[in-house]
């Protein structure tokens, strides 16, 4: 896996807001397969770095390469238009929308001649992607505000799955969830693997961390303290790398 | 049978009160006015041909509430608009006069527009503020005086005139619902306004451009109530600082009525047609029950609140 080159590689990413250093000299690797899990405190900088990856925040220095090419992500389509996509929390769902349009928000696919949409087609596909990750929802059809939260986290990552071509960021994705629906999407990310996807997985559940993570990168006030592969480490070690207290 | 299932749940969205009603409404207005001609054809005609500008109107403020934003200012777009055409026909020929119309409709609806996608400001406010603006700029551009329409092809196409045998304004309300309403379901901007009052955030990491949609959706409604404007100019051959000043309260009504919501992300351009239809028979209605003005606008304002009350409840479920 760590023979093939890197899909996304940030080289000293530093990010200031004012006098804030919300980032400062960040490295990371990341491969296609694996899921790497950014841990630390609040306010630690990992929605920034994220922020910087989606092409949201500019960073202020640093370098970003993606498949060995240096790559300017200078809004949010450009990075989506790299194969990134982003999950986040509860921000990205249109509530009285169906399911079929909110898997195509922004992206509708239309028919000839007339440029109509498609909807027919953007229905199927929904359908047969959520069909094959497994997310129970009673159709395409149905309409955000009418699912339950994890239901919804389940569209949104479908979505992500949808049009990521390299790689998937996960803000928090269960933090408004509760434990069945958490395992759900859990269970959801996990699969995401075999799919060759890169994915950084934000989360402050250790436990989940350990459950679903090849590595884990942390971030204590926007500096970095270390990468530990999940199999050689336990939560004793990463306790004291994300709080600095040495236990 | 998966694909009837989809259309009858898209339809629940539109369904509402509207339909029940208008046929309510209608029922009641057939039987007790049955004798004073309320069911004639020409009576209806008459009702469909009234409620011609309002019904245009509310097709752009359905767009803009979709999105999340209102317009206020359409009632003087109506009135400068209507002026502008009439000025520039007396001495011009009616293109110009057409142009004029739509034109300043539009670059009214652009100016609110403007401010609100590019300066934030909330368009309640913008066109609360440009409404007032352009009544007075309506006033002043005649010094209160009535400007006659005498161009018979203007109003034959905009008023009086007849294709095929159906009435011109029949006609401009038949069109103009079914684009509004094949924009509104069936092109990516109609989703993208939807998206946008829906979640404006959720629309922009989408890659959907905000303001470029609130933008269109307020010279829309600018564009619509110019079109009105040269619908009322037409049919009473005549333009005058008055023209929609009383529209404000019917097309809002009519909107909302028809299952539009306030907070935008969801509404509907047939809900909206048939919510217009509604006032322009409780209009109708109201006059041959031979009520007093004052009495006809208590009564219609007491059951507008009913209606407006009703099917927010039915929107907002
Ligand atoms: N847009 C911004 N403007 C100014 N400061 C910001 C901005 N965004 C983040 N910061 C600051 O950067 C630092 C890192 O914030 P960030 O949101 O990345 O933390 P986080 O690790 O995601 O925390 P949490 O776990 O609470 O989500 C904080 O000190 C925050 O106040
Ligand atoms: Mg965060």
């Amino acid at each position: 896996m760590t023979a093939a080159s890197p899909v996304l590689s940030l080289a000293n990413i530093r990010k200031v807001f004012g006098g804030v250093i919300a980032v400062q000299d960040f490295s990371l690797d990341l491969y296609a397969g694996e899921i790497v899990a950014l841990v630390g405190d609040n306010g630690a900088g990992k929605s920034t770095l994220v922020k910087v990856i989606s092409g949201v925040h500019r960073p202020t220095s640093g370098d970003i390469r993606m498949d060995g090419e240096t790559v300017a992500l200078v809004d949010a389509s450009s990075a989506r238009s790299q194969g990134i996509e982003v999950v986040y929390q509860d921000l990205a769902l249109a509530h009285e929308q169906t399911v079929y349009m909110n898997m195509f928000l922004g992206r509708e696919l239309t028919r000839k001649p007339f440029g109509l949409l498609d909807k027919e087609r953007m229905r199927r596909e929904s359908q047969m992607l959520v069909d094959e990750l497994d997310v129970r929802i009673p159709s395409a059809n149905s309409r955000i505000r009418d699912l339950s939260g994890g239901q919804r986290q389940g569209i949104a990552i479908a979505r992500a799955t949808h049009w990521a071509s390299k790689l998937i960021l996960l803000d928090e994705p269960t933090a408004a969830l509760g434990v069945a629906e958490t395992a759900k999407v859990e269970e959801l990310v996990a699969s995401l693997r075999v799919r060759n996807l890169a994915i950084l997985l934000i989360s402050h559940s250790l436990d989940q961390v350990f459950r679903l993570s090849d590595r884990i990168c942390v971030l204590r006030c926007g500096e970095q303290i270390g990468i530990r592969k999940t199999a050689d480490t336990n939560r004793n070690e990463i306790v004291s790398m994300i709080t600095g207290v040495h236990a | 049978m998966e694909q009837a299932l989809a259309r009858l749940r898209e339809m629940d969205l539109q369904r509402g009160v509207i339909y029940f009603g208008f046929l309510g409404i209608f029922l009641f207005f057939a039987v007790t006015l049955h004798d004073d001609g309320f069911l004639t054809s020409r009576n209806l005609t008459n009702i469909v041909l009234q409620t011609a500008p309002a019904t245009i109107m509310a097709i752009g403020l359905v767009f803009a509430l979709s999105a999340g934003e209102i317009d206020l200012s359409f009632g003087s777009i109506v009135a400068v608009s209507a002026l502008s055409a009439a000025v520039a026909m007396q001495s011009h020929p009616m293109v110009v006069g057409v142009l004029a119309g739509l034109g300043a409709g539009i670059a009214i609806g652009a100016f609110n527009g403007v401010l609100v996608a590019y300066l934030r400001l909330p368009s309640f406010l913008v066109t609360l503020a440009t409404m007032g603006l352009f009544a007075g700029i309506a006033r002043s551009m005649t010094d209160l005086r009535s400007i006659p329409v005498i161009n018979d092809t203007f109003t034959g196409i905009f008023g009086s005139g007849k294709l095929f045998s159906v009435p011109s304004l029949v006609l401009w309300t038949a069109v103009a619902v079914l684009i509004g309403h094949l924009i509104y379901r069936n092109t990516r901007f109609g989703a993208h306004v939807l998206a946008v009052g829906d979640n404006a955030q959720a629309a922009q990491v989408s890659g959907i451009k905000v303001p470029r949609i609130r933008l269109c959706v307020l010279t829309l409604c600018g564009a619509t109530a110019g079109l009105a404007g040269l619908l009322y100019a037409g049919r009473l051959q005549a333009a005058k600082y008055t023209l929609g000043e009383s529209d404000l309260m019917t097309v809002i009504a009519a909107v909302i009525v028809g299952g539009t919501a306030l907070n935008g992300g969801k509404g509907s351009i047939i809900g909206a047609l048939l919510g217009s239809l509604l006032m322009g028979m409780l209009n109708n209605g109201l006059i041959l029950m031979g009520l007093k003005v004052s009495d006809q606008m208590i009564v219609r304002g007491l059951i507008i609140l009913v209606a407006v009350a009703v099917s927010l409840r039915d929107t907002n479920r």
